[in-house]
């Protein structure tokens, strides 16, 4: 009875969608209070409706209800009770649930946290919304709905979850990524609601900068999990591939990570306001093309699910339906948006500008390069491969202005300066960041050119935060009272900018120091790596809840000290026979020590791989700095000072005098 | 004002370029790979007979006139499947199927063909999988079309079962040879005729 | 990273994610750094999007070992590239080759972003800028 529950809740929120689609704009246009008041109950309740749902998918799994086609095709008695919840997301059909689950909470979230706005604004907004909602419910129910049942032969057990997704990054990583994913449909929504009544004024790009800023912070975090997790799973020691459906999730990141920027220029300044709200919709706009891309089958990765061209033809057409739809509007009403241009060459609006230029030219760069072999193969029918050497080289090439900009960016003022008083400030951080740089790369093992240029300009990022600092604090009578001086939107800014710096660092070393190693080694044998000695101390098989392993015993020592000891294992999964290394890592801020079991040879020798990693973790540790910045732009008081004086005030023109330095 | 309308209408022409694009792109099969050998003549090699380890074929082994080349091996599940299928066409048409045993061990393939029959005119026996390599194998069963100059003229990757063989290598067959599909199957007729008397 | 989107996938039976560990032993660290570089960049042909380095199928198994015979060999990396090239076409290529069809791939970026960049120093740099009136400044 569950799944038919689940199934009938699900219509339930796709009638409800249809309702909010079509009333909302009703009611926005007439001004009709009742309709409006509907457009927020009707959020709230497709959100229960879709939550209940999803229980109900939730339950099947864990009362192991293999009638249901889903369940019985990835989940298994033996499959311990948290990865039978999460398994719920483990494939196409529930983790499209899970999009829809979280695509209404978004909604429902607007719904509620949006009483300052003017009522016609948000009943727009929730109105586009709903029908992003609609398309995404009918895709479940028509396509991939997870709660047909196979009857009459219900199989025994489940043919279980794949061993890759066996793992702590299962639970995490998808609904961190799809909050980031699906949280750009609000501002998107913002910008059409903006669109469709015609008036783009500065209070559009301050009503949307929290919602996105929120988006991207999970964004962030999501696609940091994944690189994570896929470094410790696959056990061959990369943390990015470039593949498609990395792509997918990068190039939104990307154009929101423009977006984030030009809003606020748009938010203070009243700039660029057509170009933001065309980032806004190309924003959302990737986030669909990349489940496009991902779902359809369209392009070959390691992660695509069956190619089955009925979906893909059915994302396509609602692709096609919404996108079209926007950027018709956009085409039409966007000659009404007036944007002030009044600044001088060298501003921070100019700054930004180039910021934004060069996010969205490496953002073309990602899509096209994902795209390029189906361009290709339409014009001579041959298949080709674009993959990390191109991604790698092109991605620095635009680095290396984004980075050089960045610190003097976030000190210039706004409109115009003059340059030269600028420059004189910055000349002795940008030696001092090469020298250091020098210093670190000879100490990390010999000058290479791109590791030297990438190193200085992670310190000259870093640098560039501690400037801000100092000037800022020096503006004031004490250190302290500058420091508190700046705003929490400033440190926001700040901390991010320290985060990209962080992975930047660690890509760059990492990438360029790592040490990989593929050894013979026997029981009791001692083997060196470089500076390392592995010494081969023990092997058990031992058995787990659902498979079988192989586990060996090494310890590592460093000049005749142990530093740690690994235990990387082989499985074999009893339910699918999959073979899956387990690598055990050493995890240090500095350096990670990583290995992984490969086979054993024929003289009872196993061949096992040893990774010495550098700074591998601030690749990681950088996004979590990134994710912290945003979430102190958005606690920024300013905010809630808005909200609370609206209330008090009730008048349209808000203006509270800005903490200082902006 | 002609700029800005460029600019406002620029996205959405691009976007619908770019979908019309992608609704034809769905129609591809991402993982059929064309062969590099189209129009180049089978590559050169020295293999052993797989009936006759003493006995080394060469390209000049291969027959003068057009043949089908079709990599297998006993290892390869769907081989299995297709098996029949070539044992009907080589005794239903007057085209010659040279095998190229890839990556195999000759004593099971020899009972493989023992047991199913062998549809194959002769046998590569390619242990160490060079020529597979040199073919640009990379899914078996493989079928080459070969023309009577030597040279590959179609390749066809996965099971040729009766629907592929009438729509894609029937039709190849056909142009390539210059007479059509009657001609073939008359031949096929008459031989089998022959074969009753 | 995100072999990890794998959380949203279907698998596909071809993905077996265990680590091939093979333990070749070469004359020079030059040519045992060629050989990584090398495996590295090519694609297997047979897999969903994985280098051969990476895939445990048994042709990129072959395929490795051909590198490895080439590399000791003393054969360069454009010799080994030219090599599978030759084979499996431009799809193992993962680094795609500087030529007219890959023009647009190699050089569209940069040259958007100098039509972009000579537009903005035409646009705001000839520009003056006015003082603002004072008290309609918002914020």
């Amino acid at each position: 009875m569950i799944p038919e529950l689940g199934n009938f809740l699900l219509i339930m929120a796709f009638i409800n969608a249809i309702f909010l689609g079509v009333l909302s704009f009703i009611g926005a246009h007439y001004q009709h209070q009742g309709l409006m008041q509907f457009s927020k109950r009707a959020s709230i309740s497709i959100f229960a409706l879709i939550l209940a749902s999803f229980v109900c998918l939730t339950i099947s799994f864990i009362n192991n209800d293999f009638s249901v086609a889903y369940v019985a095709n990835h989940s298994n008695t033996q499959l311990p009770i948290h990865y039978r919840i999460s398994a719920v997301w483990g494939a196409h059909e529930g983790s499209l649930l899970l999009w829809v689950l979280i695509l209404t909470g978004w909604m429902a979230a607007v719904a509620l946290f949006s009483k300052s706005l003017p009522k016609p604004l948000i009943t727009r907004v929730l109105g586009v919304m709903g029908f992003i909602a609609i398309g995404f419910i009918a895709f479940t129910l028509f396509t991939s709905n997870p709660f047909d049942r196979v009857l009459p032969f219900i199989p025994i057990d489940g043919s279980d979850l794949n061993p890759l997704l066996q793992d702590f990054g299962l639970i995490v990583h998808p609904p961190m990524l799809y909050m980031g994913y699906v949280g750009f449909s609000v501002v998107f929504a913002f910008a059409i609601a903006g669109l469709l009544q015609g008036d783009l004024d500065h209070h559009w790009a301050r009503w949307s900068r929290p919602w996105t800023t929120v988006a991207w912070i999970f964004m962030s975090l999501g696609i940091a999990l994944g690189s994570w997790w896929a470094y410790y799973e696959l056990g061959w020691g990369g943390w990015w591939f470039w593949d498609p459906v990395e792509n997918a999730s990068f190039m939104p990141w990307l154009a929101g990570t423009a977006l984030i920027h030009s809003l606020a220029a748009t938010e203070k300044r009243g700039v660029f306001k057509s170009w933001t709200v065309l980032l806004a919709i190309l924003t959302f706009s990737l986030s669909l093309l990349g489940t496009f891309l991902v779902r359809s089958g369209v392009l070959t990765s390691v992660h695509s699910f069956a190619n089955d061209p009925v979906r893909g033809r059915f994302i396509l057409v609602f692709l096609g339906i919404v996108v079209g739809a926007s950027l018709l509007i956009y085409a039409i009403q966007s000659s009404k948006i007036r944007s002030k241009a009044n600044f001088g060459l060298f501003s921070r609006e100019t700054a930004l500008l180039f910021n934004n230029a060069l996010l969205a030219v490496v953002t073309f760069m990602v899509l096209l390069g994902t795209l390029h072999p189906l361009i290709q193969e339409a014009f001579t029918g041959d298949k080709s491969s674009v993959g990390p050497p191109y991604f790698n080289l092109m991605f620095s090439i635009f680095m290396i202005p984004i980075l050089i900009l960045m610190p003097i960016g976030q000190q210039i003022n706004w409109k115009q300066e003059s340059m030269k008083p600028m420059l004189t400030k910055y000349w002795l951080w940008a030696i001092s960041s090469i020298l250091i740089a020098l210093a670190v790369v000879i100490i990390m093992g010999g000058i290479e050119p791109m590791a030297l240029v990438g190193t200085t300009l992670g310190l000259w990022v870093l640098a560039g935060c501690a400037k801000y600092v100092l000037a800022q604090a020096s503006k004031s009578t004490s250190f302290t009272i500058g420091v508190k001086k700046i705003s929490r939107s400033y440190w926001g800014m700040l901390v991010a900018h320290l985060g990209v710096a962080v992975t930047v660092l660690g890509v760059v070393l990492t990438s360029y120091y790592s040490i990989e190693e593929n050894i013979k080694i026997s029981q009791g044998e001692t083997v060196q790596v470089e500076d390392l000695d592995v010494e081969f101390y023990d092997f058990k098989n031992t058995e787990g809840p659902n498979y079988i392993s192989s586990a060996g015993s090494f310890r590592i020592y460093s000049e005749g000290e142990l530093i740690t000891d690994l235990h990387p294992e082989k499985r074999k999964y009893n339910a699918s026979k999959m073979v899956m290394t387990e690598a055990d890592i050493d995890a240090g801020l500095f350096r990670d020590i990583y290995v992984v079991m490969g086979e054993p040879l024929d003289d009872g020798a196993w061949a096992i791989s040893v990774y010495y990693k550098p700074f591998v973790r601030w690749i990681w540790l950088g996004s979590i700095f990134m994710a912290l910045g945003g979430l102190l732009a958005v606690s920024d008081k300013r905010y809630r000072q808005r909200r609370r004086e609206k209330k008090l005030t009730k008048s349209e023109t808000t203006s509270v005098v800005e903490s200082s330095g902006e | 004002m002609n700029k800005k309308l460029v600019l406002a209408v620029a996205p959405i022409v691009t976007f619908i370029i770019l979908v019309i694009f992608f609704w034809f792109a769905l129609e591809k099969d991402p993982k059929k790979l064309n062969s590099n050998l189209i129009d180049k003549p089978v590559p050169d090699f020295k293999l052993s007979a797989l009936q006759n380890p003493e006995h080394v074929y060469t390209s000049e082994s291969l027959p003068n006139k057009l043949f089908l080349l079709n990599v297998w091996g006993t290892w390869c599940g769907p081989c299995h499947i297709e098996h029949p299928y070539l044992m009907k066409f080589s005794q239903q048409y007057p085209v010659p199927i040279v095998g190229v045993n890839y990556k195999d061990q000759a004593r099971d393939a020899l009972e493989f063909l023992e047991k199913k029959g062998n549809p194959y005119s002769m046998v590569i026996a390619d242990v160490d999988g060079q020529l597979g390599i040199d073919l640009g194998v990379y899914g078996a069963p493989e079928t080459f079309v070969v023309d009577s100059d030597g040279k590959v003229r179609f390749r066809y990757v996965g099971v040729i079962d009766d629907r592929v063989w009438n729509s894609k290598i029937l039709p190849v067959i056909e142009q390539v040879q210059g007479y059509p599909l009657e001609q073939v199957q008359k031949d096929a007729a008459e031989n089998d005729s022959e074969g009753m008397k | 990273m995100m072999k990890q989107l794998i959380a949203t996938i279907a698998i596909l039976m071809s993905l077996q994610a265990f680590a091939v560990i093979e333990t070749y032993e070469f004359k020079t660290e030059e040519q045992e750094q060629l050989y990584t570089d090398i495996i590295n960049e090519l694609r297997c042909p047979k897999c969903q999007n994985q280098t051969i380095a990476e895939s445990n199928a048994g042709l990129s198994e072959d395929l490795r070992y051909i590198v490895y015979q080439q590399v000791s060999n003393g054969s360069t990396k454009r010799e080994i590239l030219a090599y599978m090239q030759e084979r499996y076409g431009d799809f193992v290529l993962y680094d795609p080759p500087v030529k007219p069809s890959n023009y647009f791939l190699w050089f569209a970026p940069l040259a958007v972003f100098l039509v972009i960049l000579i537009a903005v120093l035409l646009k705001v740099g000839r520009r003056r800028v006015k003082p603002e009136q004072t008290g309609t400044e918002e914020e």
